[in-house]
């Protein structure tokens, strides 16, 4: 479990890191950034690239910022940056839950939310965010950056649009309504597993209806996505017990589960309700609130 | 300074602890002598191959690269391909010896074809990469029982079966009991376990001495007396040439008890190379080729009265052996004793076959085979309860061997030829202890209220015996050193159980009861020449007994001494730290430092004391052939989350009788650490293998080992019937905790779930089992692994090869 051989480079300014990527792109260069995920691929022979960009003394990627009604969250934003709410309203409680379900403590002290996005695992907490959030993924190349919605940048399990000579120098936000409420649900047999599923809700409660419900699953398919379906279903109406059951069982017959060793299609389906319905059950300030 | 009269079971702090707090204890990983190489071994892809070539020309190219060796290079350096590690049996009816490394054929993924040395162990890796395998894929054994019908392909190329052994356990009429029962309760029960998974892997260090000629082998082993001994066979060395240590371990939990092909080209490599050579394992090959414990299928019935009694227990068991015989039959050999030791059933037949597969070899792991034969035991006493509706703790108070019973002998032997003599303790009063710590009586209503709110909770019970202390011998040697300090030298190894803490106590109890005088070399077999080492719970009896006799030995040369020299009578002397003095006069004394001076002699002066020859020193190597027994009652409850088949653990109690205390700290880390590894066991560890025997749980984030979100807080209670068959009174602890654990969190969990009215006869128990039991969707199937087992021993009665 030595990692294959790579040539290390260290800059400290992007500007420099996306020209070295530009040149080394083509041998898989890859960034590093917390290297939660990277490293141990690496260790295991599982990736072998020939270059590693490490971005950790580039001072402008550091942290969160609020830029007009966004949240900004650069490229080195650890998951420990959200432990505490990073910035007042309904957003910042919400990444803080989700942050505590992503593995474990010195994980977050290292990992960052754009290298998760970057990675694309169908487990991953913060790609489930983004999407369900509407996110947009800045991506950057020497002389240019596109914007990209995270629904559109997850392709797959550990595929992305991103480009060999492309690096996430941010990922945006934007900051709910004041008035918003959320839940996030995930199941894991033990803290900071890989979830088989979960779920992440969003709304806005008007004259006891709810309205801008954004409901999304991951964990349970190939990428996170939302469930525009239940969405629709929950809309406008009030969110009573039976509504919270009908939605669950709907985003459980909408889904196709992903199938392991360890995990039968049925059981996830049945952890997808679940989910939906605890976070739904959260949202509405209920027993499974976190 | 602590007075004599507590150090033995105290709760007093560990010898080990300021090395490891302080970083100053060297695992082998920490050796580093001038010059080391390092070695990566190039390991089998396939469960079960032809080997057509090894091409290793690409990886001899890698810069920093030193050698890269086949068998057929290291062939001259050896007497023998195979390694003869197991223990022999009468039972045996294949001769499956693990090979150094692989030649024409590999037969399990993992297994060792060719090493490489290089400057470091990224340019190893590097290397071992570019060796090519020119291999032809085999049919696999993937399953043990498949692997026994006719039509099934040898695990092993030119084997034509795979029962590498049969052998039975029979005593009283069987027959009989089964004909005169009024309940016959039939089960099958799918069990599971995986590695030992210590923090430490395996790992060795192979040191050659040009001058001297000696090879010093440091290793991470709980045998290097037995890791010597297949090294000076298969180099063809004398035994004063090769010197074996097992320096810190990080934990060995059953799997480094045998001798490691590893261990063996280290040490050829040392020689060959006349550079040091260290190889460290990774996480990853420990996964694939340390030794495991996994798959027994168990098909037995049980035969009782109208009234609970026991009247017979008869079946037949299946284990996967693996691809080779790294160890012998003990697992389930284990297994088979286990299962009736707790209770008083007159007759008992059991069939064992241990079957071949492509897997790495079976060894025991922290337990050997005792938890399932407790398993086994216990899920039949539950569904005997169920049958007659009685209380499932009513039925275990009416049929555990009984305290006016001890010492009990049981119609069983242990694989050696001796007799199975419980010796002593009160199991019914460890029960009643147990259930009366729990509430069981109350537990109902609580249930019942629980239900009422639609939580799920279950309680469960589960009793056993261990047996521990296995002989014949340990040798200890004690000695006060002219400097005035205590050497413990002993064969016992140390691999984190705080073995030298043990000793230090047992020899200090006799020699002024100052720890801090007292060291102790564990585990070197130039300091020790015959030795056994760590396993079978069994260091604190068979070391313990050999300590206490040498310190003993050693007191009597100091009074001995101090009684002319302080002109008084023996009987008026006491020992304080390291003052040998007369009673109530502390002033006229001698210390260990002046008295082993004067023991050690003068130049043509005779000895002061001559019967007690020269030194403050003793060995005894005593002996002990019995086995003695620990025994204790657990008792968990659950809650299980129906909608996810998730399971937690609210409580965990154990009632424990291990004879008397050494050091009770030391005996709870024990308890706690085998309990953790049941939890593991009940709930967690799975040991994945595909239809091709590949592994698919190669890190551990897909085995999972229990965390400690997944702990409960332990409750720990401890009785004390001391054994009468060793003069301290101990009985073993290390495996304990393991024995009982997934017997009652599985029964906890099936009595959490009887509105749903299941049937749990497996463990590991995941939640997707669980859900899938509680919830069968029609037209969903799960996976075979997943279902209810349920297998036909008369099928394979027919297609086995008997």
């Amino acid at each position: 479990m030595k990692a294959a051989p790579f040539t290390y480079h260290r800059p400290g300014k992007l500007e420099e890191a996306l020209d070295i990527l530009s040149r080394v792109a083509g041998q898989d260069g890859r960034i590093i950034a917390g290297g939660q995920s990277l490293v141990p691929m690496m260790a295991l022979r599982l990736a072998q690239p020939a270059h590693l960009v490490d971005i950790n003394e580039i001072a402008s990627l550091r942290g969160t910022g609020v830029e007009r009604q966004t949240l900004v969250i650069r490229a080195l934003a650890r998951h420990a940056d959200f432990h505490q709410p990073a910035l007042t309203g309904p957003l910042g409680p919400l990444l803080a839950t989700v942050a505590q379900n992503i593995a474990h403590y010195p994980i977050r002290q290292r990992g960052t939310f754009c290298g998760s996005l970057a990675h694309a695992d169908p487990a991953s907490e913060w790609c489930l965010a983004a999407v369900t959030l509407g996110g947009t993924v800045i991506a950057r190349r020497r002389g240019g950056a596109r914007e990209i919605p995270a629904g559109e940048f997850i392709q797959g399990p550990l595929t992305t649009t991103l480009e060999p000579d492309e690096m996430i120098s941010a990922v945006h936000l934007p900051v709910p309504d004041q008035t918003g409420r959320f839940g996030f649900y995930e199941f894991n047999r033990r803290a900071g597993d890989f979830a088989p599923a979960m779920s992440l809700v969003t709304f806005t409660v008007q004259d006891e209806t709810v309205t801008q419900v954004r409901l999304g699953v991951g964990g349970a398919e190939e990428t996170p996505r939302r469930l525009s379906q239940v969405e629709e279903a929950l809309n406008n109406k009030p969110l009573t017990d039976a509504q919270i059951r009908m939605a669950s069982e709907l985003a459980a017959s909408l889904i196709t589960p992903l199938e392991d060793a360890l995990i039968p299609q049925d059981y996830r389906r049945q952890i997808v309700k679940t989910a939906v319905r605890r976070a739904l059950e959260a949202a509405q300030g209920s027993r499974h609130g976190q | 300074m602590t007075p004599n009269n507590s150090v033995l079971g105290a709760s007093v702090s560990r010898l080990e602890d300021h090395g490891l707090l302080t970083g100053q204890s060297r695992f082998i990983d920490d050796l580093q002598l001038p010059g080391t190489l390092s070695a990566a071994f190039v390991r089998s892809p396939y469960g079960h191959a032809l080997i057509n070539g090894v091409n290793t020309e690409a990886a001899c190219q890698v810069p920093g690269v030193v050698a890269v060796y086949t068998l057929t290079d290291l062939q001259p350096w050896l007497t023998d391909t195979r390694m003869a590690t197991g223990l022999p049996s009468n039972s045996f009816r294949l001769d499956v010896n693990p090979r150094v490394l692989a030649a024409d054929e590999v037969v399990y993924v993992g297994e060792p074809i060719a090493v490489v040395i290089a400057a470091s162990r990224y340019a190893a890796e590097d290397a071992a990469d570019l060796v090519e395998v020119d291999c032809e894929p085999l049919e696999v054994v993937a399953d043990c029982r498949a692997a026994l019908l006719a039509d099934s392909p040898g695990a092993h190329r030119k084997l034509s079966h795979n029962l590498v052994a049969a052998f039975d356990f029979d005593y009283g009429h069987v027959e009989d009991a089964f004909r005169q029962a009024d309940v016959i309760i039939n089960e099958s029960f799918r069990l599971h376990r995986g590695g030992a998974h210590s923090i430490e892997g395996r790992g060795a260090v192979a040191s050659h001495d040009p001058v001297t000629g000696k090879l010093t082998l440091w290793t991470s082993t709980q045998r290097p007396h037995g890791v010597k001994r297949v090294i000076c066979d298969l180099l063809g060395c004398n035994d004063d040439s090769v010197r074996v240590v097992a320096p810190q371990i990080g934990g060995g939990f059953g799997p480094k008890l045998v001798c490691y092909p590893e261990e063996v080209v280290v040490a050829v490599c040392g020689k060959l190379l006349q550079q040091p050579v260290k190889w460290t394992q990774d996480r990853y090959e420990y996964f694939l080729s340390t030794t495991q414990e996994r798959d027994q299928y168990w098909d037995v019935e049980i035969a009782v009265d109208n009234d609970a009694m026991i009247k017979g227990v008869r079946g037949a068991l299946l284990h996967d052996h693996g691809a080779y015989t790294a160890r012998g039959l003990n697992v389930p050999y284990a297994s088979g004793v286990a299962l009736p030791l707790a209770y008083n059933i007159p007759a008992y037949h059991l069939d064992v076959y241990a079957v071949l597969t492509n897997k790495v070899p079976v060894t025991p792991v922290r337990g050997a085979g005792q938890p399932q034969g407790v398993f086994v035991m216990e899920r039949l006493l539950d569904r005997v309860a169920a049958g007659l509706s009685l209380d499932r703790a009513e039925v275990r108070r009416r049929n555990l061997v009984r305290k006016e019973q001890m010492p009990c002998r049981k119609s069983l032997k242990l694989r050696g030829g001796t007799e199975v003599i419980l010796d002593s303790g009160d199991y019914p009063a460890t029960q009643e202890l147990a259930l009366e710590h729990a509430g069981w009586a109350a537990f109902g209503e609580r249930q019942q209220a629980a239900l009422e709110q639609g939580r799920h909770i279950g309680i469960g019970l589960a009793n056993f015996v261990e047996g521990t202390g296995r002989g014949p011998y340990e040798t200890v040697t004690v000695r006060i050193n002219p400097s005035g300090n205590i050497l413990v030298a002993t064969g016992a190894t140390a691999m984190g159980q705080s073995t030298q803490t043990m000793l230090a106590q047992i020899v200090a109890g006799q020699l002024g009861g100052d720890l801090s005088l007292v060291s102790v070399n564990c585990g070197d077999t130039d300091a020790t020449p015959l030795g056994f080492g760590g396993f079978n719970s069994r260091q604190t009896v068979v070391a313990g007994a050999s300590a206490h006799a040498a310190a003993r030995a050693v007191r009597d040369k100091v009074f001995r001494l101090a009684s002319r020299r302080l002109e008084a009578a023996e009987r008026d002397l006491e020992i304080n730290g390291h003052n040998v003095f007369v009673k109530d006069m502390p002033d006229r004394k001698l210390t260990f430092a002046q008295l082993a001076r004067a023991a050690s002699g003068l130049p043509g002066f005779k000895l002061p004391v001559a019967e007690s020859g020269p030194g403050l020193e003793a060995t005894e190597s005593v002996v002990i052939d019995d086995m003695v027994y620990s025994n204790g009652s657990a008792v968990a409850e659950v809650e299980v989350d129906i909608d996810t088949g998730q399971v937690d653990i609210h409580r965990f109690l154990i009632v424990h009788d291990c004879g008397r205390m050494i050091n009770p700290a030391l005996v709870e880390g024990q308890v706690a650490g085998g309990i953790a590894h049941g939890i593991g066991n009940a709930l967690f560890e799975w040991m994945g293998f595909d239809d091709n025997a590949q592994p698919v749980t190669t890190t551990f984030a897909d085995y999972l080992l229990v965390s400690a979100d997944k702990m409960p807080a332990l409750e720990l209670f401890h009785r004390e019937s001391a054994s009468p068959f060793n003069e301290l009174g101990v009985k073993g602890v290390g495996e304990s905790g393991c024995l009982p654990t997934p017997a009652a969190i599985v029964a906890a969990i099936e009595d959490a779930l009887k509105p749903f009215d299941v049937k749990l006869n497996q463990a590991p128990l995941t939640p997707a089992v669980l859900w899938g039991l509680i919830r069968p969707a029609p037209g969903i199937s799960a996976p075979e692994h997943w279902r209810s087992p349920g297998i036909d021993t008369a099928a394979y009665r027919k297609g086995v090869l008997l």
